[in-house]
């Protein structure tokens, strides 16, 4: 088995069917914390993908954009915690 | 030989990276949800990006994957704690399961503070009265 068809007949699909659990999660969500921890996840699991996409088309470039992902993931994830502590309100 | 090695890192992490996303859906609670996901998501997405390191092996792209890998694995416990800590203020509930609740009491309901102090304030209100 070559590096090519492990990363296109495996890790690909199979990282594509765990962001589809994910979107499952973010549907049924009882509270918007768990939302946020799946979009959170979600946006990791981009960057896991955008590395095995990155490796497939041979192009280094795409690595900056799952650079620029990680951050404004963490920046994502602090705001909305940061914001949703503030009110007074739950749900 | 190489080739093995860069086989055995994407399988790894992939396979980190799914139980992660069936942790995120299967687990009963938000707390134990988030236990699970944080660190599976962490190494399955920093194997993935060392096997994307490894392979391309020229120091420019192998600095910047490394970069993103160190990145994350600080950031991701911030996010985690700061998203767990929101949650808690604003009373998620537990799984009925779960038997602790170590953190109940220790906070202040209106300022998000550890309320320790205010206990230790008491006897000086008793003073103030005797006075």
């Amino acid at each position: 088995m070559s590096l090519y068809k492990i990363l296109f007949f495996f890790a690909l699909p199979v990282n594509c069917i765990a962001m589809a659990l994910v979107f499952i999660r973010i549907y049924k969500g009882p509270t918007v914390f768990d939302r946020i921890v799946a979009l959170d996840l979600l946006i990791t699991m981009g960057i896991g993908s955008i590395a095995i996409y990155s490796i497939i088309t041979k192009q280094p470039l795409f690595l900056d954009v799952a650079m620029i992902l990680a951050l404004i993931g963490f920046l994502s994830t602090v705001a909305f915690s940061y914001y949703l502590e503030k009110r007074k309100k739950h749900d | 030989m190489t080739n093995i090695i860069f086989i055995i890192l994407c399988i790894v992490g992939t396979l980190a990276t799914v139980f992660s996303a069936l942790g995120i859906l299967r687990m009963p609670d938000f707390y134990s949800r988030l236990s699970v996901t944080v660190k599976a998501s962490t190494l399955g997405t920093g194997l993935l990006l060392i096997c994307a390191a490894m392979y391309f092996a020229v120091p420019d792209v192998t600095n910047r994957a490394i970069a993103i890998v160190l990145f994350l694995i600080l950031t991701s416990p911030v996010a985690g704690h700061m998203i767990a800590r929101a949650a808690y203020m604003s009373k998620t509930k537990m799984w009925e399961g779960s038997k602790l609740d170590e953190m109940e009491g220790m906070y202040d309901e209106e300022s998000h503070l550890a309320s320790e102090k205010k206990e230790k304030i008491t006897p000086d209100d008793m003073g103030a009265e005797a006075k």
